[in-house]
């Protein structure tokens, strides 16, 4: 048997699903390692870079964005039981929550309110497209849950979650500079905040910078403003007629 | 073979939550209604079963992972970014800050009236 000339080995190759499963996988361990170099900073957030080399590597190659998706979908697809396992560190924060149960209600209701309404006012005022609005909305909850919103009201899941990404990234950037300066000490309420407007990128900033209690109680803001805001968008969108 | 448990308990929550979703029309997404589902037998329950708790953390360690194949799909709204390139920049850097400083604030004042009220009871 005479081997394969290397272009029909890349026909091969770039047509199964392994090459872009593995290319995501690899991608994503130059970044990790990438981002340790650098000191973890959020500016170079492994999630961020990733994407990056492979926007980069599919450019390269002239592949498009489908035939990626044809391999990548298999981690794509761990979003959703990944979603439902968010029950599990609600389900442990449950004794914490009865105790701040009144601060944090009252917190996630003003928080979910004000991210959505300054995302769509915002953009509105600016003159945004209005799958842009929409795709916007959802942004300060965590991408699962943002992307099925997404899909309910209008709006372009992908787009969603390139934007819900950045807000992470922006959220560690401005967030500890917000904190200070409206004095904010409690690790509880620091942490909160920070997984309200920042979601899972927010959750790994406290854990690393705020401590654990900070970090717990940002996890939990993550999982109540995703179901919170699963819950309202969608029938609001409905109801002003967005 | 906890692993195999976990994520049956994990995907029949989706399932469900799926299924409810599309047959009662509701506007939202299965997973999140999979997640209640979840949440509401651990309840009933009173702890996380072993197997569960690996598989589901397991997953929730590497989220920042399952989050890069959608978010390539940047790649197809290269035009859209490019012309709304500021428009979505100014929005996100004062949604993520108003929001902050709101949620801050009302749970600042909220926990401090708590301690007030528990100092006055004592």
């Amino acid at each position: 048997m005479s081997p394969l000339p290397l272009g029909q080995v890349w026909v091969y190759l770039a047509a199964s699903p392994l090459l872009h499963l593995f290319a995501t996988l690899i991608a994503f361990v130059i970044a990790s390692r990438i981002n340790r170099w650098a000191g973890g900073t959020p500016l170079l957030h492994p999630v961020i870079l990733s994407i990056a080399l492979l926007i980069a590597f599919l450019l390269l190659t002239h592949t498009d964005y489908p035939t990626y998706f044809a391999g990548a979908q298999f981690l794509h697809f761990l979003l959703g039981p990944a979603t439902v396992a968010l029950a599990i560190p609600l389900f442990d924060q449950r004794e914490r929550v009865r105790r701040l149960l009144w601060p944090v209600c009252a917190g996630t209701l003003a928080g979910v309110a004000t991210a959505v309404v300054s995302a769509v006012g915002i953009s509105l005022v600016l003159g945004a497209d209005h799958a842009t609005v929409l795709s916007l909305a959802p942004k300060s909850v965590t991408s699962p849950i943002a992307m099925g919103i997404a899909e309910k009201i209008g709006g372009i899941p992908s787009l969603t979650a390139g934007l819900v990404l950045l807000t992470g990234v922006i959220g560690c950037i401005i967030g500890p500079w917000v904190l200070r300066l409206g004095r904010v000490t409690d690790p509880a309420i620091r942490g909160f905040s920070m997984g309200l407007a920042a979601h899972g990128f927010g959750t790994a900033y406290c854990f690393s910078t705020y401590g654990a209690i900070a970090g717990a109680f940002s996890g939990l803001a993550m999982g109540l403003s995703g179901l919170v805001t699963a819950f309202v968008l969608p029938p609001l969108v409905q109801l002003f007629g967005l | 073979m906890s692993l195999i448990i976990g994520m049956s308990i994990l995907l029949g929550c989706q399932f469900l939550g799926e299924v409810l979703s599309l047959a009662l029309s509701l506007p939202i997404p299965g997973p999140v209604i999979g997640m209640l589902i979840l949440l509401v037998g651990l309840v009933i329950r009173g702890s996380v079963p072993t197997s569960l708790r690996s598989t589901g953390e397991g997953l929730l360690k590497y989220l920042t992972l399952l989050f890069v194949p959608a978010g390539v799909g940047l790649i197809e709204h290269v035009g859209l970014i490019r012309q709304e390139f500021w428009i979505l920049l100014v929005t996100l850097v004062l949604s993520a800050a108003v929001t902050l400083w709101v949620t801050s604030q009302v749970m600042q004042r909220l926990a401090q009236r708590n301690d007030k009220s528990q100092e006055e009871e004592a």
